[in-house]
């Protein structure tokens, strides 16, 4: 049934143009494994692949122990969802559903069987004669996961499913997703671009930038521990200071500086590093300590506020699109104004430093 | 490398099929008649005495010249005419725009020797407007011979495809970019200048190359009514036809200097288009509106105007063919007379038209289909080869076709002349076009994802091609083929050639009909021709639910 992947150093090129330049990648049977990076990064080119899709110009991929190389796609027992749905207009939503297992060796009364089942796991039973062109946005994604799912394939590979879809329905989609995912228990691999999606719907995350993974892992760490800038700016937002390390000694300005308390590995003495701090992560402090701020613009989000910052006595990254202080309204006394200060502290615990030539992390990652 | 990798599949093996189809019948009687014009037909040496004598005498050059000043103003009137009366039709609302729509094509896909010899029994030396006005009213009307009745038959017979393309293409311009350009501040006439002209100017392109080639290539008309005004086609012709014995070469000649330029042309339009062209689909097409009293008159008065002048020459066909005839003369009355004698005498051309007909469409369906395929599936060397040479039919005129396929094939080891084959092969070369393009646009608009769905859930290409994109294909093949066929009926200039005896067609019998001026049972025929013209294209209306014709 379902299986792992082994994607091992494979490449891809259009013509003189290197897309994947040599990627490797193991998904585990039955994980939930998203490809998250913006457009172009060979997210997608990375899933046609997988599916057979795409050449491959170098490096094999697995399904388990075979290596499907040359396997052409109609034999990979694979189970697609694409960005369009690709729903057969001639065929009712049944008949769609239906397709794939008559190429496969399936009984007539099973086939029915299944598709009655999936069908109903979907959620569309009762749309089942109808044509596709009457469908919304929503039953025709259904449509697409029940064919893809109801043949029972080795891998389920979705490119970019609901980013046609508005967002409410987005949202209830993805954890449709996610709960007959786990239901059926198959090896996912999904793309997408929207890190938000990606977060909450994968069990794993490879963050893909130029052809490149630039991290792998669960969705918390890649969050909470981003390993380089581009990451660490990708998913989430993430206010970035020009700040110096000595030891442990984290230097914002001649007046702020804090503590690492060995998290961070130490280099020379007034090493230039970038401390990445998430909005959420400063904490208020007494006026006086800490960085002197100024509030710009206030945003009020119901459940929080943000707040996009001015630093007097700090050097920040340039060209970022703003700095942000986020706040939760539980804690919040009074909303700031534009114009107000406050003084900011940051937590070194959730800080994240990152060398100022290579863009990495420095902090030590708890494994 | 896509092809080093490209696997030894159904259409790799369908992509190698058509591509010897091609070296067959296109290449190599191309290369053919190009080696045959530098050969001394005497010495068989190599000469270049036959070009020498085309640029050498004035009478030769002249005809060049005569093609080119004509074929070029009918362009330009076309696409004035044509352009501006698309827009009316999909902007506002006409009365009766089906029944235009269908006349307009009618008109279209007679032969349009029909037009000339309509268009001189009216406006001739003798004709029925001339008589009238000089009688009557003591006017002079001005010559209808030569360049400006091939303008005017020519003009009315080719607008429609520059209509027809524009229609479409307005079709495919969303609703919401006028309404973008109406809400930037835009008026409603800056609005058709800024916006909506520039988005089918690729089309009115591509609708003018066609309209250019095809006037350019015609034949039937200048014979009939240029009389001195000689042009390329008719000098082809009566020089392969009078001169069979020993200067085929000199034809091979000119029509290789046809094929030049005709090519050099169309790669300039292909080169235009080219860096222009963009795709659209509209998700709400532009609705018709109600335009103010007035200007609706207006609308309405040039449009019908213009389908009444376009349709005039497929009434007078009608209504001659039920006049009484005493041997070829009409005599007062009215009869089926020569309904009858066509039936008696030329029953086999009426059989030979249908049944070549839909052998010739048979082929062009699948081919067609699987061309358009390749091409726009699967791109790689090979198969942009056959796309480009699926364009030749629009590059070479059907005389020079013809002449073409007749020296090929008339040796050994594959002699075709005189059979129906080769005309069923000139059929398939000539209108594949039709079928194809209209497929490939079809194709274009299906996401190559619906099939990827497809293989993905186990289902092999070849079956995919079948059971999915074929079928979805299948509206704008249909619709292709149905032009092809009618176009294939018509045919004219390539059967002139290619014809003998027991091969004869409708419009080789009606233009035979005509030089014996036995214009009754060339009115029957032509009747006959056009009612099945009709009939096709309601049953195409039929099919596709009322769309309009895509070419």
């Amino acid at each position: 049934m379902s299986v792992s992947i082994h994607v091992q150093n494979v490449v891809k090129q259009y013509g003189q143009m290197t897309i994947i330049p040599g990627l490797s990648v193991d998904i585990e049977n039955g994980e939930f494994f998203t490809l998250l990076g913006p457009s172009g990064c060979g997210k997608t080119t990375l899933l046609r692949m997988i599916a057979g899709f795409n050449s491959i110009e170098a490096g094999t991929i697995s399904f388990g122990e075979q290596i499907i190389n040359a396997i052409p796609a109609h034999k990979r027992n694979i189970g697609m969802v694409f960005q369009s749905y690709a729903i057969f207009p001639h065929l009712t939503v049944r008949k769609n559903v239906e397709y794939g297992l008559q190429f496969r060796d399936v009984p007539k009364a099973e086939r029915a069987q299944r598709v009655d089942e999936i069908l109903k796991t979907v959620r569309i039973e009762e749309y089942q004669d109808r044509l596709p062109e009457r469908l919304s946005g929503g039953q025709q994604q259904r449509v697409a996961l029940a064919r893809a799912i109801v043949v029972h394939p080795s891998v389920l590979l979705m490119d970019e499913p609901l980013s046609n879809l508005d967002a409410k329905l987005r949202v209830e989609m993805r954890g449709a997703i996610r709960d007959i995912q786990k239901k059926v228990g198959i090896t996912t691999v999904y793309v997408t671009h929207d890190q938000e999606e990606a977060l909450c719907i994968s069990d794993r995350i490879a963050v893909m930038r130029e052809g490149v993974i630039q991290q792998m892992n669960v969705p918390q760490a890649i969050y909470a521990r981003p390993a380089n800038i581009f990451v660490a700016t990708f998913i989430g937002h993430s206010n970035l200071f020009q700040a110096t390390l000595s030891g442990q000694e984290l230097r914002f300005s001649p007046g702020y500086a804090i503590d690492m308390g060995g998290q961070v590995r130490a280099g020379s003495d007034n090493t230039p590093v970038i401390a990445g701090v998430r909005p959420e992560e400063f904490l208020l402090a007494p006026p006086g300590r800490g960085l002197a701020a100024r509030v710009v613009k206030t945003t009020f989000l119901g459940r929080y506020v943000n707040y996009e910052l001015e630093f007097s006595d700090v050097s920040l990254l340039p060209d970022q699109a703003s700095i942000e202080f986020s706040q939760d309204i539980g804690v919040a006394r009074t909303v700031l104004r534009p114009g107000d200060t406050l003084s900011l502290e940051v937590n070194p615990e959730k800080i994240n430093i990152f060398a100022e030539d290579s863009q990495s992390l420095m902090c030590e990652v708890a494994s | 490398m896509k092809q080093a990798s490209a696997p030894r599949d159904f259409w790799f093996w369908t992509t190698l099929c058509i591509a010897g189809l091609f070296a067959l019948f296109l290449v190599y009687p191309l290369f053919s008649l190009f080696a045959s014009s530098f050969i001394d037909p005497e010495s068989g040496g190599f000469t270049l005495s036959h070009y020498a004598r085309f640029f050498g005498k004035k009478y030769y050059s002249r005809a060049l010249f005569n093609s080119m000043s004509v074929t070029a103003c009918v362009t330009v009137l076309a696409v004035l005419i044509g352009g501006p009366m698309a827009y009316l039709t999909s902007a506002f609302h006409i009365r009766g725009k089906r029944v235009i729509d269908t006349l307009i094509i009618v008109s279209m896909l007679s032969p349009p020797f029909i037009g000339a010899y309509s268009w001189i029994l009216l406006g001739g030396r003798s004709g029925v407007i001339t008589t009238f006005m000089s009688e009557y009213l003591g006017i002079r009307m001005p010559t209808i011979y030569g360049f400006s009745g091939i303008l005017l038959v020519l003009t009315l017979k080719l607008y429609p495809f520059i209509y027809l393309y524009v229609s479409g293409a307005l079709k495919s311009i969303d609703i919401a970019l006028s309404e973008a350009a109406e809400s930037l501040g835009c008026d409603p006439l800056r609005k058709v200048a800024t916006i909506v002209l520039p988005l089918v100017t690729p089309t009115v392109l591509a609708g003018g190359l066609l309209v250019f080639m095809n006037a350019l290539a015609d034949f039937g008309t200048p014979m009939l009514i240029g009389e001195g005004f000689v042009v390329m086609p008719v000098l082809i012709y009566s020089e392969f036809v009078n001169e069979m014995g020993g200067e085929a070469n000199f034809a091979a000649a000119l029509a290789a200097i046809m094929v030049v330029i005709t090519c050099l042309i169309f790669l300039g339009q292909k080169y235009v288009v080219n860096r222009k062209s963009f795709t659209m689909s509209a998700m709400r097409p532009m609705k018709p509106t109600t335009l103010p009293p007035l200007p609706s008159a207006l609308a309405h008065g040039f449009i019908y105007v213009l389908v009444f002048l376009s349709i005039i020459p497929q009434i007078t066909v009608v209504y001659t063919s039920f006049m009484k005839v005493n041997g070829v003369v009409f005599t007062p009355g009215y009869s089926l007379d020569s309904y009858r004698t066509i039936f008696d005498k030329l029953g086999a051309a009426i059989t030979n038209t249908y049944l070549y007909g839909l052998s010739a469409i048979a082929i062009i369906v699948l081919l067609g289909m699987f061309i358009a395929y390749l091409s726009t599936r699967r791109k790689n060397l090979i198969t942009s080869m056959i796309d480009t040479f699926t364009m030749f039919p629009y590059i070479i005129p059907g005389s020079v076709l013809g002449i073409t396929l007749l020296l090929a094939f008339n040796k050994p080891p594959l002699v075709l002349s005189g059979t129906a084959m080769i005309l069923v092969l000139a059929f398939v070369v000539r209108r594949l076009p039709y079928t194809l393009r209209s497929s490939a646009a079809i194709l274009y608009q299906i996401s190559p994802s619906v099939e990827e769905a497809s293989i993905s859930l186990g289902c092999s290409p070849m079956k995919t091609f079948f059971k999915v994109t074929a079928i979805m294909m299948l509206p704008g093949v249909m619709a292709g083929a149905i032009l092809s066929w009618i176009t294939v009926i018509n045919e004219l200039s390539a059967s002139m050639i290619l014809y003998t005896g027991g091969t004869r067609t409708m419009s080789v019998a009606i233009y035979t009909e005509v030089i014996r001026a036995s214009y009754g049972t060339a009115a029957a025929l032509s009747s006959i021709l056009t009612l099945t013209t009709i009939v096709s294209l309601m049953v195409f209306f039929k099919l596709t639910g009322g769309k309009e014709l895509a070419l």
